[in-house]
């Protein structure tokens, strides 16, 4: 595998299980967006997901579709993302990956993409419309300039599991639910039998998301895996509280770590 | 054999969820395209059920009033449900039958496509649901009653731009939501592999019978073959068969709107860039940062802003030009054929028409062309009356 290409992905996952929060970057403005992420890394989080609004995210629901549109209203482009990654990577140590669609870097140029992430300190790629067979569209250029792309693997991969997992580098993120991002009440998918699968193939750790919310659920989900995602129940609280959600995520998230640290298999 | 390119476009960018539900179709599809029981049940159903062939209709008026070449019209508009979108509705829900699926859903954009879906769905015994944005249920809002009646379940998609483009992300949130039992029903030539392909495969009849009906009244092939472009499944469906006649000029006639200098209009090939969207490569309507533009036509089933990849490959490699055709053209055109032939057109199929107008004068009268007339324009009559000021609501 790749994983001595991408240490510092790897050291998120190397003290327990891990923590990762999504937040939609530039909702409600750019100076929040570092300065949740600053907040984050201090309350516990281990790697941050950071989405990069694009104007039809298919693969997300209600909650980050409104973010998507609030950043975007607010005026958040990809060159300004970038900008202010770079200046939060000052402070901040933990890994950063992009949540972005194909077409964001597509229409960026893959090649000058690549190098501003190298430049601003994003250390990895998750995008949910490249599915494995078309990989090929940014595969090289990611290895030439060490950018890990993130492998994504739903309750319907059944057979496809070994192959992505074979190829995966970074970390593995597991859906937990049919469907797209969003809170849930329950998680009904045995998702302890997928990553048992993904570990036949690799020792690339995985860590699942899509409707978890609740510290039960991520320990539960962490105990499965080796972290749980939560990208809806934060992005609700930006969304509700503006630049004031600060406070609010930090204490979320010291809990919602507090809960995975429990976890054992 | 195809992989789902064209040249450079195509291909299925689909999130992993839908993976194993898209290559399900395929496998599905490449079975029963190749089954002669599939394709006689399907021959039925065109004939007996959608009442194909349909026409070609020699437009003596249109021809003598314009004084140039043959003008024939292609009358799509006769099929059941009033437009082309059957040919490929009744494929594709034949298809789920034989997958044993007992659901389908669509997107819809000026309501055809939701029609012939929600029609399908009765005829089959099967449940149906219906994305339709929610500024689209508003101008089309007797197809969105239309839908109902058939005992479909109609979904006012409110995100986005609330038109065609959004009504097409709601449907993937959906599908991916519910797989097993359930098919989308692609309604354009667009969308990952296999749907491109297998859209235009159930829509290649419309140039399969006009070559045949042409050749029987002309003995030969026409000089230009004119459709009106959204997604671009009629035009795929009337360019396929002359693909190799490269004596035939392939026109596809995109909505420009209010002009494709200003920023109301849906002209992809003329103003759109290289992208990767709704699960495929091809040429959209974007900004630098590949953000998906609101675009805009009075016409709801073109307010698209992508193009069938297929389209995309064939004007990059010049074998279809595309050209831009206004609001005002395409409603003067809606006008013009409803008093010369007395044909009301659908106002998507008014834009071909609009640019036959154009070219036929300039040609030869032994010159022949041929315009898809893509569907009837009932549903477009009280649009027209209010977009020439007269308060009339459905």
């Amino acid at each position: 595998m790749n994983n001595q290409k991408h240490e510092r992905i790897a050291r998120a996952f190397a003290h327990g299980k891990a923590f990762i929060p999504f937040i939609t970057g530039g909702d409600p403005s750019l100076e929040v967006t570092k300065e949740l992420l600053i907040a984050m890394e201090a309350a516990g989080a281990d790697l941050v997901e950071i989405g990069l609004p694009f104007s039809d995210p298919i693969a997300e629901g209600e909650v980050i579709q409104e973010a998507t549109y609030r950043a975007l209203t607010a005026g958040c482009t990809t060159d300004k993302l970038f900008d202010m990654v770079k200046e939060a990577r000052k402070t901040v140590q933990i890994p950063l990956v992009f949540l972005t669609y194909l077409n964001s870097v597509f229409s960026y140029g893959k090649e000058a993409f690549m190098k501003r992430c190298v430049e601003c300190g994003v250390d990895g790629l998750i995008v949910p419309d490249l599915p494995y067979e078309e990989k090929g569209e940014i595969r090289d250029v990611c290895r030439e300039y060490g950018i890990a792309i993130i492998s994504l693997i739903a309750p319907t991969s059944k057979e496809r599991i070994m192959a992505i997992a074979q190829e995966a580098e970074g970390f593995i993120y597991v859906v937990s639910s049919l469907g797209v991002t969003g809170v849930r009440q329950e998680i009904t998918t045995n998702v302890a039998e997928m990553t048992k699968m993904v570990r036949q193939a690799t020792d690339v750790p995985c860590a699942i998301g899509f409707g978890i919310s609740r510290p039960e659920q991520a320990a539960q989900m962490a105990r499965a895996s080796d972290g749980a995602i939560v990208g809806s129940a934060i992005v609700r609280m930006v969304g509700e509280h503006g630049a004031a959600c600060i406070p609010l995520v930090t204490e979320y998230v010291k809990k919602m770590k507090a809960a995975v640290m429990t976890a054992v298999e | 054999m195809e992989n789902g390119k064209y040249g450079v476009f195509g291909g299925q960018y689909v999130p992993e969820t839908l993976m194993t539900a898209v290559h399900e179709v395929e496998a599905a599809y490449e079975k029963y395209k190749a089954d002669p029981q599939f394709q006689a049940e399907l021959d039925d159903l065109m004939k007996n059920y959608a009442g194909r062939p349909s026409l070609l209709y020699y437009a003596e008026k249109m021809t003598k009033d314009l004084g140039g070449a043959k003008i024939y019209l292609k009358r799509e508009d006769l099929n059941h449900t009033g437009s082309h979108k059957i040919n490929n509705v009744l494929g594709q829900a034949l298809l789920a039958k034989k997958m044993g699926k007992t659901r389908l859903i669509a997107e819809t954009g000026a309501g055809q496509h939701g029609v012939a879906t929600a029609t399908a769905a009765a005829l089959m015994g099967m449940e149906c649901e219906v994305f339709m944005g929610k500024e689209d249920t508003d101008r089309q809002a007797l197809n969105v009653y239309r839908m109902e009646l058939l005992g479909a379940k109609v979904h006012p998609v409110t995100s986005g731009t609330q038109t065609l483009k959004d009504a097409v992300n709601e449907t993937m949130r959906e599908w991916s939501r519910r797989v097993d039992d359930t098919l989308y029903v692609l309604g354009s030539v667009m969308g990952p592999h296999p749907f491109p392909m297998m859209v235009r495969d159930f829509q290649k009849i419309i140039g399969k019978e006009i070559k045949e009906q042409l050749k029987q009244r002309e003995g030969r092939l026409p000089d230009a073959v004119l459709a009106c472009v959204g997604g671009g499944s009629n035009a795929m469906g009337a360019f396929y068969e002359f693909i190799p006649d490269k004596s035939v000029a392939l026109i596809g006639c995109e909505a420009a709107g209010l002009g494709v200098d200003t920023e109301k209009h849906a002209a992809t090939i003329a103003k759109g860039t290289e992208g990767i969207f709704h699960g495929m490569k091809s040429l959209f309507c974007q900004n630098k940062d590949g953000q998906i533009a609101p675009v805009y036509s009075l016409s709801a089933g073109l307010d698209y802003p992508g193009i069938g990849p297929e389209h995309a490959n064939l004007a990059k490699t010049g074998r279809a030009s595309y050209v831009p055709v206004t609001d005002e053209e395409a409603v003067s055109a809606f006008e013009y054929l409803s008093r010369v032939e007395g044909i009301i057109p659908a106002l998507e199929s008014a834009h071909a028409v609009a640019h036959a107008r154009k070219i036929a004068p300039t040609m030869q009268k032994d010159q022949i062309v041929v315009v898809n007339l893509s569907g009837r324009g009932d549903k477009d009559v009280a649009a027209i009356a209010r977009y020439r000021g007269v308060e009339l609501y459905e």
